[in-house]
């Protein structure tokens, strides 16, 4: 019943979102704010990840074929595909429940234990147009991040492929555009929307909604990430069902 | 003028108001008193329209809230100003940010005019210099008054204050209780304060309404506090040694 409840409510939040804008000179402001905390303060350690995790899906790649008669361009080939199709859309963007999910679902919830929220009502604000629209805004410029992840981590397989020997440079560029569908791509994003939306809204509930101090907000903080990683791996599995097969 | 007239207000199956019927006045102090979790703060948030009761209407120089349209309900609320328990300032503003908030959101100024405004109520608050600061890095008597400003700035009808000296030292508590005191006279506003400090009692309570498990037990004013029989209040005023002393002086004075 209490899931259910949950659920209603999650929507509800979301049609209120779209309700009683807030003035856009004060609005503009709280988006280029939750740009900067949200995508710029990301770019870092996704960066980061991105290329190691791209050299050990290259190593681990390189490795698993000892067979001479497969083609050394494969190399390049898989490692390209697993970094577009899974592990840039799906993989970073848990790891951004953690990050950014965590932080929203704080934000909120600190300023739902200290009253501002119910100061903002007061004066008549629709706060959760207020708080949850900006970073809905924010994260439409997800895909530029997940971006940034395709390419660092084609490049970081690069870097460990030449680097440790398994291919020569030509064999792992030829293998990245090896039989290059373009759908892939479109799929790839169209995740990637689907979970920008999850990890601005999930991660928002959960902040406006909880009750309590604190120790609440701590704990809400991971209630939010393990549900949003929950939706996404969920949503993950539907829309590959949807798309690919 | 706030008319209350048999207010209930239950969260799941726990009443909290239990039909409180009162009338606030214009210009002056209002106090509402009672023990820790007697529903004050339920009964204030009600008021603002941040509950809406199940029973009973408020009434706003006229204007029964339950009657009116969204629209008006909006208008409504920019009248009024409300100073939180923990003061709710927004830790990502500076103080001056804070105070203009409300001018930005609901004004058409020119962000002089709204600076003017600003330095204006600060002053007024004794918070002239502190423009720049963060919440963060004012004292908690500060904060109060940065959310006493935050409440005026846009000239409201109606101010609504939750404990605004509670946690305070006996001295910054006065000033804060005289500042709202004369707030309310000079712009002549229905004030409604929240409060378990017999100090702000004796200082400012003009009206005082006692309430007790969410019913009205009593109300007088500060004339009449010390005179009266009713047990829940005399239970409550004399907690204190020093109100016992007080009490005896009285009694000493008309015999
Ligand atoms: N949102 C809520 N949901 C459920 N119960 C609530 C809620 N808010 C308050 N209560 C309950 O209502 C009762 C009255 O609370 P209230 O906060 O009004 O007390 P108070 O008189 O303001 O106390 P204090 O002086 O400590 O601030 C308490 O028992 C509290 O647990
Ligand atoms: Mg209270």
């Amino acid at each position: 019943m209490s899931y259910l409840h949950s659920i209603g409510q999650y929507f509800l939040m979301i049609k209120a979102m779209f309700h009683k804008p807030t003035k856009w000179s004060v609005m503009r402001h709280l988006i280029f704010k939750d740009i900067d905390d949200l995508i710029i303060n990301s770019i870092g350690i996704v960066s980061f990840i991105a290329f190691f995790v791209g050299g050990v899906v290259t190593i681990q790649t390189a490795l698993n074929m000892t067979n001479p008669l497969i083609p050394k361009t494969l190399v390049g080939f898989a490692t390209r595909q697993s970094v577009i199709l899974e592990f840039a859309p799906t993989f970073i963007s848990i790891i951004m429940a953690g990050k950014v999910g965590s932080f929203i679902t704080s934000s909120i919830g600190t300023m739902r234990v200290t009253e501002q929220i119910d100061a903002l009502e007061v004066m008549g604000i629709n706060a959760i147009n207020y708080l949850v629209f900006p970073k809905f805004v924010a994260l439409m410029l997800y895909p530029f991040i997940i971006s940034i992840a395709m390419f660092l981590g084609i490049l970081g397989g690069m870097a460990a492929c030449v680097f440790g020997g398994f291919a020569s440079l030509d064999d792992y560029i030829a293998g990245i555009q090896l039989d290059f569908i373009p759908f892939h791509m479109l799929y790839a994003f169209v995740k990637t929307f689907v979970f920008a939306f999850l990890l601005a809204t999930i991660p928002s509930y959960h902040g406006f909604f909880m009750t309590g101090g604190a120790l609440e907000v701590g704990k809400a903080s991971t209630t939010s990430f393990v549900w949003t990683s929950v939706a996404i791996i969920l949503l993950n599995y539907i829309l590959t069902q949807m798309m690919l097969s | 003028m706030i008319e209350v007239n048999d207010i209930h207000k239950s969260f799941g199956d726990s009443k909290i108001l239990k039909g409180i019927t009162t009338v606030f006045d214009k210009g002056k102090t209002n106090l509402i008193i009672g023990q820790s979790g007697s529903g004050k703060t339920v009964f204030l948030k009600t008021l603002l329209g941040l509950y809406t009761p199940e029973q009973g209407s408020i009434v706003y120089d006229g204007r029964n809230y339950s009657d009116l349209s969204s629209d008006e309900k909006s208008d409504l609320r920019a009248e009024m100003g409300m100073v939180f328990q923990g003061s709710a300032l927004f830790d990502s503003m500076t103080i001056a940010e804070n105070v203009m908030f409300p001018l930005r959101m609901f004004t058409k100024q020119s962000k002089s005019e709204m600076q003017d405004r600003v330095d204006l109520v600060l002053k007024r608050v004794n918070l002239g210099d502190a423009h720049k600061k963060l919440p963060s890095e004012a004292s908690g008597g500060m904060q109060k008054r940065v959310a006493i400003a935050r409440a005026i700035v846009n000239k409201p009808k109606y101010l609504f204050c939750d404990e605004p000296n509670s946690g305070l030292d006996p001295r910054t508590a006065t000033v804060i209780d005289n500042l709202i005191q004369e707030i309310t006279q000079e712009y002549d506003i229905t004030t409604i304060i929240n409060t378990h400090d017999m100090n702000s009692v004796m200082e400012i309570g003009e009206k005082i309404v006692f309430l007790k498990d969410g019913l009205k037990e009593w109300e007088g004013s500060n004339k009449n506090i010390f005179k009266t029989d009713n047990e829940a209040v005399t239970g409550f005023v004399y907690s204190s040694d020093l109100f016992k002393r007080v009490q005896k002086m009285y009694l000493e004075e008309d015999l």
